[in-house]
């Protein structure tokens, strides 16, 4: 028998140690990516302190007058960094887009699970996942020219008369850019996402489970209500959570379709608005134009905020959807 | 009274199932007015001598744009597919199990970053620290960011679903495992790989946020020189020449939706057929 040459031995040490190097480039990504973003968030950290979250002002100072020293830290005269409104507007309007997308996703997957089949199924879950390709500039530019002026001259005046009910609903409507667009482009935008999943989890339900609720003279809606669904229940609120994210970290779309508020908390579900994504993208010429840098350091803040964020929910959703997976089979039985 | 609770339950079922339907009919019709209301305007103000032309303030052409987002790509391909096959062949091949779900997991999170945090990034970093200012190297790196996830969950997943006997097969034959890899193991998962790249390409295209802080923008054909030199792209166009207030501005705008809807389309609709189809075929 032939030995193995040292060379083939060398290439596959070296192969192995090749791949894993390249193997931990998302871990690497990960750490640079945080680290970088919180070193140049701690001047603004300094500055502001909790002031940076319960503060509504948004003010890049003079940037032609003096500079002062606050807190150790070289800022422009009338600086001040208060990320209120764009705190508000994000969680406003992802949850919006998450009261919107749930029940119509989680009702499409249920026909895409068990109403179709065949190629209709197949080809309109490619529909939906289609969705999800679409870049968000796309998402941006039909809310801006298609689903704006529809929200300012018939939805709007519409959904005023629920304001007798729910004052946020009050008017007036302005121009079409705000809240409810911003939060009905989200939530055609992680739709694709929560179905997907949801979909995939309710054709991993038994057929049996199934078989048994027909047995016992339960409906076809019922069997889907009463075993189907509370069957996939963890990894859908991991799919929504999932969803979520995705739309607190969505940028261009929101951009094109919010108004872009500053300084202004929203009044009503049309007002302007502005979220950490929206905010980073578009305070960019501002910021460069700050020679002490702190505008630089404060979108910086920002952006740790909002990466913490979205890392938070990515978690609990990953976990909350892979729960299901494992162990699943075990607990029905033992609840059964 | 037991026939009225019957007819009750009954109608409930059919009502729901009809909600149902119509979410279904919801989701349709808002991928179809938006797809169709972009291709329209797309078309009406679509000239094929905007491909070659260049913009100027307001108007013009796309040929700077076009050349500029087949450069990022290309950039970005380079970096990102061979980190992300390697680093799928050490997860799937190499690395202990414990590993190899920790690195999918922090893959997965690192898909969850929002793009614009990872433009910022790349700012703080590359555009300012470095000093390389607004680039295309910058710009590619920040993409790499973005694609690397999707070619390395693409490469493992079609990987892993090579059965255990072709491995086999291999060390039998007295192949390293290098020799394995290079050999045998990738061929069935030719597929699977070359799905992930272009679905990388069809997201590098079409994202703006990374780049809005790395590539900034510039009028003029995209130079040899990777540092140093902004760069134009199609979905910049979009974002700012529709917020012009000029026509001509807005059919640039919609010119570059269009082909932007266009290409990325084609691509999904073509991979997601490849994908369904094989995962069809293996039921």
């Amino acid at each position: 028998m032939r030995p193995v040459r040292s060379f083939t031995k060398t290439a596959d040490k070296v192969f192995t140690m090749v791949t894993g190097l390249c193997a931990s480039s998302p871990i690497v990504f990960l750490v640079v990516i945080a680290l970088m973003v919180l070193v140049q968030a701690i001047p603004t950290l300094r500055l502001m302190g909790w002031k940076f979250i319960t503060q509504t002002e948004w003010n890049f100072g003079s940037l032609y007058g003096t500079m002062q020293h606050i807190h150790g830290v070289m800022v422009p005269a009338g600086a001040t960094y208060g990320a209120l409104v764009f705190i508000v507007g994000t969680l406003a309007s992802s949850v919006i887009a998450i009261v919107i997308a749930v029940p119509i996703s989680i009702l499409t997957a249920v026909i895409l699970a068990y109403q179709v089949r065949g190629r209709l199924q197949l080809s309109l879950s490619i529909l939906v996942e289609l969705l999800a390709g679409i870049p968000s500039v796309i998402f941006g530019l039909w809310g801006m020219v298609v689903l704006a002026p529809w929200m300012q001259h018939s939805l709007g005046p519409l959904l005023i008369h629920i304001g007798t009910v729910i004052p946020y609903f009050k008017g007036p409507v302005g121009t079409g850019m705000g809240l409810l667009t911003s939060g009905i482009v989200l939530a055609l935008m992680i739709v694709p996402i929560i179905t997907a999943t949801t979909r995939d989890l309710l054709q991993q339900v038994p057929t049996l489970y199934r078989e048994g609720g027909l047995g016992v003279g339960m409906t076809t809606w019922e069997v889907v209500r009463l075993i189907c669904l509370p069957y996939v229940k963890d990894g859908m609120v991991g799919a929504v959570a999932l969803g979520w994210g995705r739309a607190m970290g969505e940028t261009m779309a929101v951009l094109m379709v919010s108004g872009n508020a500053t300084n202004h908390l929203p009044q009503n579900i049309y007002s302007p608005t502005a979220t950490m994504a929206s905010t980073i993208a578009s305070k960019l010429d501002s910021a460069l134009g700050d020679a002490s840098k702190m505008g630089v350091h404060a979108l910086a803040e920002l952006a740790l905020l909002l990466m913490v964020l979205t890392l938070f929910t990515n978690l609990l959703a990953r976990w909350l959807v892979s729960r299901t997976g494992r162990g699943r089979r075990m607990r029905v039985k033992v609840s059964a | 009274m037991k026939d009225s609770r019957r007819r009750s339950r009954k109608v409930q079922t059919y009502i729901w199932w009809g909600v149902a339907w119509l979410a279904t009919a919801l989701v349709l019709f808002g991928l179809i007015d938006m797809v169709g209301s972009i291709l329209v305007k797309g078309v009406t103000s679509f000239r094929f001598s905007m491909l070659v032309t260049l913009p100027h303030g307001f108007g013009g052409g796309l040929r700077n744009a076009i050349l500029g987002t087949f450069e990022l790509v290309i950039i970005s391909i380079v970096f990102s597919a061979p980190l992300g096959i390697l680093g799928g062949i050490y997860v799937s091949e190499f690395a202990s199990h414990r590993v190899a779900n920790g690195i999918r997991f922090l893959t997965e999170v690192l898909s969850g970053v929002p793009s614009i945090v990872i433009g910022y990034f790349g700012y703080l970093l590359m555009v300012l620290q470095w000093g390389w200012g607004f680039s295309p190297l910058a710009a590619g790196i920040a993409l790499t960011i973005m694609m690397l996830p999707y070619i390395l969950r693409n490469t493992d997943s079609s990987l892993t679903q090579v059965p255990l006997a072709q491995r086999e097969g291999a060390w039998a034959l007295g192949m390293t495992r290098f020799q394995a890899v290079s050999r045998v193991i990738w061929r069935p998962a030719t597929n699977g790989i070359l799905t992930g790249v272009l679905l990388a390409v069809a997201i590098g295209m079409g994202e703006t946020a990374p780049l809005l802080y790395t590539a900034g923008w510039s009028t003029l054909d995209p130079k040899l020189s990777l540092l140093h030199q902004p760069i134009g792209y199609l979905t910049y166009v979009i974002w700012t020449y529709i917020d012009m207030p000029y026509d001509e501005s807005h059919a640039l705008a919609y010119s570059a939706a269009f082909l932007l809807v266009l290409v990325v389309l084609l691509i999904q609709v073509v991979l997601r057929l490849l994908v369904n189809r094989r995962a069809f075929g293996r039921n």
